[in-house]
């Protein structure tokens, strides 16, 4: 026994930190934003959740053993589950099946499996697939249920959303459009239309506080993007009333899921804190700009998806300052 | 409360052995000195096969300035000079003493009386301690004088104590404070003396409160000298981490030296060392080895001499357990795995750790997930993922860019990966060939 003892470098010892905790970490960050999106529109909700869920794993599992013919077979690890629920949190939850799973397609198939999987991929695969039915699918992506509708699906009553109001709003040049906005503290609850796990702010503060209380984010990347959208909506709404104020930016669209969970995507997002905050404060604004000035009422994934775009280029650029490194006057 | 500024990471404590009283290790029948058991070049043996030794007898002579003498431990018999397999798995020469009674050279002062006063000036304390073979015991083994003798041009302005004891499992330090105190602390004023500055610091990290108030109280007799508490935080005993924690000063990138800054540092069991080194004319041959583990039936301090086969240490804390999976020459965090139980006790071993074969293997790896969590926890402000993935593919140009050198290899990116990539391997490899490369061009200039 004595004579086959195990000789390797140091460290010997490890956290225990493994990439299903961060994972299912995230899962359980999504799981206050679930209840609230299964609390306003019940049935919907549930069908498009396990739809898109059962579709990225299903898609991963078969890249996996048909496609990539890989032995280690990665569906457990948590991701494809997390894209699964992204993706479903992107969607209206009166969207036909169908459209769910060519959305769980292009994500793990496009967005992920053909750059290698995990690790690999250079844009949010849950973004990919949500903008491709955006771009696909004009209609059934931006017409969304009243909440309070718990057993219909794909009958339920639709109406405006914040974000249609805004952009309606701008586009008369009238502010006076702008009343028609909820109520701050219906829009922090989630008692508004919209994508189903982006409308209650508040379930996704609760699961962002949890993320960053466990470690599996930073602060840098949510507070960047939410303390940039609220200055630059707070300057333009001061200059001309018919840019929404910003409280309503914050709480509308999806802001804090892009934000929190979005953004926050560890292989797409930059590595260092200084690089984190550039790449924040860039969506955040970028967000803006979409929201006001672009032809779509939201803005939000567009923003983060091209500054995935621009996640390599922000890693070369920005270094953590290094130890003892002198101050260049 | 005071601790380093960028990175770190707190590994599970499991100080086992903690408040176990330092016991007397017994005599080794034979004992074994390795030639290197500090930086620089190895020792060279003055004694011959057959020749009579006692206890502080100088059995090898410094092989230049960056080295150190190495005295018997043992009174004996020399058996023979060969090699031995030490801590670094290297097959290295050493010198062998059967061991005969226990003699001790007359001019060591062998009582347990507190020598406070010293007439030595600065010149003859340095002299005292080269001659007496003291190196840095925390684990690097720098030849104590040499950081005692700053560089023209660097002018000292304070002494720092590591007693951080920041990697888990050892509690050596800890203990040797809780009895050795005012020793500790007189060592403290010689190196003061040495180095010409009123100051000095003790850092010790939080979970040794007892150490904290007992060195805390005993410092009021030696002015100058200040007890400063620490968060614990890995790797706070890496020594520019330790600068920056206790004067908030960052030593620069690689070749600066921490003098740079004005700081002296010396491990507090250098402490000890030097104190009776000066005061009681005792040659470096002992010291204190924490000896642990889980599933170790009795975790244990012990005072032992040098050349001590770690075996022996291990059987009187109940033997090797039935499901050790690895021996470790040091802590978890940057102790060497030992490829046998034979190897002696050297001036840096400050422990033996035992794990068992769940703790002893490595997770198997999965893609990097780009969690940065690496970046966060390296306390040089480096990009580990970035470093090991250009050093696997031997890409050393733009390795040496990104500063692969400042890496002090503690381990804290690998310890914190959640995919369980072997991040510090690959940048062990990179950081070796790069230094290689310099070292190759500032040769060729």
């Amino acid at each position: 026994m004595a004579n086959k003892l195990i000789v390797s470098l140091s460290p010997h010892v490890h956290s225990g930190d493994s990439v299903q905790k961060n994972m299912y970490g995230v899962i359980i960050a999504l799981v206050p934003a679930l209840l609230a999106s299964l609390a306003f529109f019940g049935l919907g909700a549930a069908v498009v959740t396990l739809t898109s869920v059962a579709a990225c794993v299903f898609f991963e599992w078969a890249i996996t053993k048909f496609i990539l013919k890989r032995e280690k077979m990665t569906i457990l690890d948590g991701s494809a589950i997390l894209t699964g629920l992204l993706l479903a949190f992107n969607l209206p939850s009166n969207i036909p099946m169908w459209i769910i799973v060519i959305g769980a397609l292009v994500a793990i198939g496009i967005g992920k499996m053909t750059f290698g999987g995990l690790g690999c991929n250079p844009f949010n695969p849950a973004l990919v697939g949500r903008i491709f039915l955006l771009i696909s699918f004009p209609v059934q992506m931006t017409t969304w249920p009243v909440p309070g509708q718990l057993t219909s699906y794909l009958d339920a009553e639709t109406a405006a959303t914040p974000l249609s109001i805004m952009s309606q709003a701008l586009k008369s040049g009238d502010a006076s459009i702008l009343s028609q906005l909820p109520q701050s503290m219906d829009m922090l609850v989630g008692q508004t239309g919209g994508s189903m796990g982006e409308i209650s702010a508040i379930a996704l503060l609760l699961g962002g506080a949890f993320l960053i209380w466990k470690k599996i984010i930073t602060w840098h990347i949510p507070v960047s993007i939410i303390a940039t959208v609220f200055v630059l909506s707070g300057l333009m709404n001061l200059a001309n009333p018919v840019f929404a104020g910003p409280v309503s930016q914050l709480l509308s669209g999806g802001l804090m899921l892009g934000a929190i969970f979005m953004a926050t995507d560890y292989v797409t997002s930059p590595m260092s804190h200084k690089g984190q905050l550039i790449y924040g404060v860039a969506i955040g604004f970028l967000t803006v700009v979409i929201r006001s000035f672009g032809a779509y009422p939201e803005g939000m994934s567009f923003a983060i998806f091209i500054m995935n775009a621009f996640t390599p280029l922000i890693n070369t650029y920005c270094k953590p300052k290094r130890f003892g490194e002198v101050v260049k006057k | 409360m005071k601790t380093f500024r960028i990175g770190g990471v707190h590994p599970a404590e499991n100080k086992l052995s903690a408040g176990k009283p330092i016991v007397v290790a017994e005599l080794p029948k034979q004992a074994v000195f390795p030639l290197s058991q500090h930086i620089g070049a190895p020792a060279v043996a003055c004694v011959a096969k057959g020749d009579v030794v006692k206890v502080g007898t100088k059995i090898a002579e410094a092989g230049g300035f960056v080295s150190a003498p190495i005295f018997s431990s043992v009174s004996g018999k020399v058996n023979k000079i060969d090699s031995i397999v030490d801590a670094s798995g290297y097959r290295k020469p050493a010198i062998f003493i059967d061991v005969q009674g226990d003699e001790w050279e007359e001019t060591i002062d062998r009582s347990e009386t507190l020598v406070k006063e010293c007439d030595l000036d600065a010149k003859a304390i340095v002299e005292k301690i080269k001659n007496a073979g003291v190196v840095g015991m925390g684990g690097a083994c720098f030849p104590c004088h040499v950081k005692l003798s700053p560089p023209p041009g660097m002018v000292p302005t304070c002494v720092i104590v590591n007693a951080v004891e920041c990697e888990p499992y050892l509690t050596a330090d800890h203990q040797l404070m809780l009895e050795h105190p005012e020793e500790i602390l007189v060592g403290v004023q010689l190196v003061m003396k040495a180095v010409n500055v009123t100051k000095g610091y003790i850092g010790i990290e939080n979970n040794k409160l007892d150490a904290i108030k007992l060195m805390t109280e005993k410092a009021v007799q030696f002015p100058g000298i200040e007890v400063v508490p620490l968060k614990v935080k890995y790797p706070q005993g890496g020594e520019k981490q330790l600068i920056d924690a206790v004067i908030g000063r960052q030593v620069p990138a690689p070749p600066a030296l921490p003098v740079s800054v004005g700081a002296i540092l010396q491990n507090v069991g250098t402490m000890y060392a030097i104190y009776q080194a000066v005061m009681k004319n005792k040659p470096l041959f002992e010291r204190v080895v924490t000896v642990t583990g889980k599933s170790l039936a009795n975790p244990q301090n012990f005072l032992a001499r040098m050349g001590t086969p770690m075996q022996q240490l291990i059987d009187a804390c109940g033997g090797l357990p039935e499901d050790t999976g690895k021996v470790i020459g040091g802590g978890p965090m940057m102790g060497k795995a030992l490829m046998n139980t034979e190897v002696p006790i050297c001036k840096g071993s400050s422990g033996v750790l035992i794990m068992n074969m769940t703790e002893a293997k490595r997770a198997e790896a999965d893609p990097c997930i780009r969690c940065a969590k690496c970046v966060s926890a390296c306390p040089m402000g480096l990009e580990p993922y970035l470093l090991s993935t250009c050093s696997a593919k031997a890409d050393w140009e733009r390795v040496e860019k990104e500063d692969i050198v400042s890496c002090i290899e503690c381990g804290s990116c690998q310890f914190t990966c959640p995919s369980h990539r072997p991040l510090l391997d690959m940048i062990r490899l990179g950081k070796s060939t790069v230094m290689g490369i310099i070292r190759a061009r500032s040769a060729k200039k």
